[in-house]
C-alpha cells in the first residue's frame, strides 16, 4: 500500500502542499468569496421580507380604508333612514294637526251657524208672539167687542205658545 | 493503470510521484502529481465559487448551485453549533469542497487521456491526516480558548452518578482523543476501498478480455462490467457522504468546544 511504504518519503511534500492548498482555499475562498456570497443571499432574503411586509403593510391599509368606507357607507344609510324617519313624523304631525285645525274650524262655524239659527228661531218666534198678539186683540176685538191691551194680548198669547 | 507484464497492480495509482523534485532545509517537498491533484481541486473550487458571485437579485442556475452548497453548510452548521457556528462556516465549508472536489476528482476518467491516471487525495493517510488534525486542532483551540480548564468538564457529562466518576471521564476522554483518527482513518479507507475495488473489477475486465480462452470474456469481463457500473455509482455516493459526515462530524466536534454539553 503506497500510502504507508511511501509515507516518510512523501509525507513533507504532502503536508506542505496540502497546507499551502488549503489555506488558500481557507483565506480565499472560505474568508473572501463566501461571505460574498452569503451576503448576496441575505440581501435577497432581506428584499423578499421587506416586500412581502411592504404588501402586507399595503393590505392592512386597504383593509382598513374599506372598513372606514364600509361604515361611512353605513353611517350614511342609517342618517338617511333617520331622516325619512323624521321627515315622515313631521308630515304626519303636520297632517294631524292641521287636520285638529280644521276641525276647531268647522266646529266653530257649526257652532257659528248653530248660534245663527237659534238667534234666528228666537227672533222668528218672538216676531210670531207678536203677531200672535196682535192676531188675538183684533180676534177679541172683533169676536166680543172687548179691548184688550197689547200687553194682555202678549201675555195670553205666551201663555198659550208655552203650554200649547 | 499500470500493467508491468500484463499484471494489473491495484495499488499503483495510489503512488506519489514526483513532477518537480524540490528541497527545502532537508525536506523533500517535490511537486509531486499529488499536489497536483490538490491544486485541480483548489482550482476547480475557485471556479465554481466564482459562479457564485454574479450576486444577482434573481439567480441564474451557476449561482443557485453555489447559494445551494453555501446554504446546506450553513444550514448544517447552524443546526449543529446554534447562532455562534457562523465563524466556522468557513472552516466546515473549505473542509467539506476540498474533501467532495478530491473525492470526485480521483473518479474523473483520466485515464482516457494516454499516460495520465486520476489521483484520489484523500486515499492518502497523510492527506486525511492533516484535515482530520485540523478539525481536531481547531475544537482544541476553541474550547480551551472559550472555557479555559472549564473545558475538561466535556468529559463528564450531565447526570453522571457519582460512582461512575472513576469509568466515565476516562471513557469520555478516550472518545473525545479517538476523534482525529477515526476522522482521518474513515476518510482514508473508504477512499482507498472503493478505488480498489474498482480497479481490481476493472482488472477483471481487461484480464478478461485478453484471455486466451473466448469463453472467458462474457463470462467474467461481462458481468464485472456491469458490476462496476454500480459500483462507480456507489462510489459516487461515498464520495459525497464522506465529504459530508467529515463536515458534520466537524461542526459537531465544534458544538462541543463552543457549547461544552
Amino acid at each position: 500500500m503506497p500510502q504507508i511504504s511511501q509515507i516518510l518519503a512523501t509525507y513533507a511534500s504532502q503536508f506542505f502542499w496540502l497546507l499551502i492548498v488549503f489555506a488558500l482555499i481557507y483565506f480565499l475562498i472560505g474568508k473572501g468569496i463566501l461571505p460574498k456570497v452569503d451576503a448576496a443571499v441575505d440581501a435577497r432574503d432581506a428584499k423578499i421580507a421587506s416586500d412581502l411586509a411592504a404588501a402586507e403593510k399595503v393590505r392592512g391599509e386597504a383593509e382598513g380604508l374599506e372598513g372606514a368606507w364600509q361604515a361611512e357607507l353605513t353611517q350614511t344609510r342609517n342618517a338617511a333612514q333617520a331622516e325619512a324617519q323624521k321627515a315622515k313624523a313631521k308630515a304626519q304631525k303636520d297632517a294631524e294637526a292641521r287636520l285638529a285645525k280644521a276641525d276647531a274650524e268647522i266646529a266653530a262655524k257649526t257652532s257659528e251657524a248653530e248660534a245663527g239659527i237659534a238667534k234666528a228661531r228666537a227672533k222668528a218666534l218672538s216676531g210670531l208672539e207678536a203677531v200672535a198678539a196682535d192676531a188675538a186683540q183684533d180676534i177679541v176685538a172683533k169676536v166680543s167687542g172687548i179691548k184688550v191691551t197689547p200687553a194682555q194680548a202678549t201675555l195670553a198669547v205666551k201663555a198659550a205658545l208655552t203650554n200649547g | 493503470m499500470a500493467s508491468e507484464g500484463g499484471k494489473i497492480d491495484p495499488m499503483h495509482q495510489f503512488m506519489i510521484e514526483p513532477i518537480v523534485p524540490l528541497n527545502l532545509a532537508g525536506y523533500d517537498i517535490s511537486f509531486t502529481n499529488s499536489s497536483l491533484f490538490m491544486i485541480l481541486v483548489m482550482a476547480t473550487i475557485w471556479v465554481f465559487m466564482l459562479g457564485g458571485m454574479k450576486r444577482q437579485m434573481v439567480p441564474g442556475r451557476w449561482q443557485a448551485a453555489v447559494e445551494g452548497v453555501n446554504g446546506f453548510i450553513n444550514d448544517m452548521v447552524s443546526t449543529s453549533v446554534g447562532p455562534e457556528g457562523k465563524k466556522y462556516v468557513p472552516l466546515v465549508f473549505s473542509l467539506f469542497m476540498f474533501i467532495l472536489v478530491a473525492n470526485f476528482m480521483g473518479m474523473m476518467p483520466f485515464g482516457i487521456v494516454p499516460g495520465g491516471h486520476a489521483f484520489t487525495v484523500t486515499s492518502h493517510l497523510t492527506v486525511t491526516a492533516v484535515l482530520a488534525i485540523l478539525s481536531f486542532g481547531t475544537v482544541l483551540v476553541v474550547g480551551f480558548w472559550k472555557h479555559k480548564l472549564h473545558f475538561f468538564s466535556l468529559f463528564v457529562p450531565h447526570g453522571t452518578p457519582w460512582w461512575l466518576m472513576w469509568l466515565i471521564p476516562f471513557i469520555e476522554l478516550f472518545s473525545f482523543l479517538i476523534r482525529p483518527f477515526s476522522l482521518a482513518l474513515r476518510l482514508f479507507v473508504a477512499m482507498t476501498a472503493g478505488h480498489v475495488l474498482m480497479k481490481v473489477l476493472a482488472g477483471f475486465v481487461i484480464n478478461g478480455l485478453n484471455a486466451d480462452a473466448a469463453w472467458v470474456a462474457p463470462v467474467v469481463s461481462l458481468p464485472a462490467f456491469i458490476l462496476m457500473i454500480g459500483i462507480t455509482m456507489l462510489e459516487l455516493l461515498v464520495c459525497a457522504i464522506q465529504a459530508y459526515v467529515f463536515a458534520l462530524l466537524t461542526s459537531l466536534y465544534i458544538n462541543d468546544a463552543v457549547n461544552l454539553h
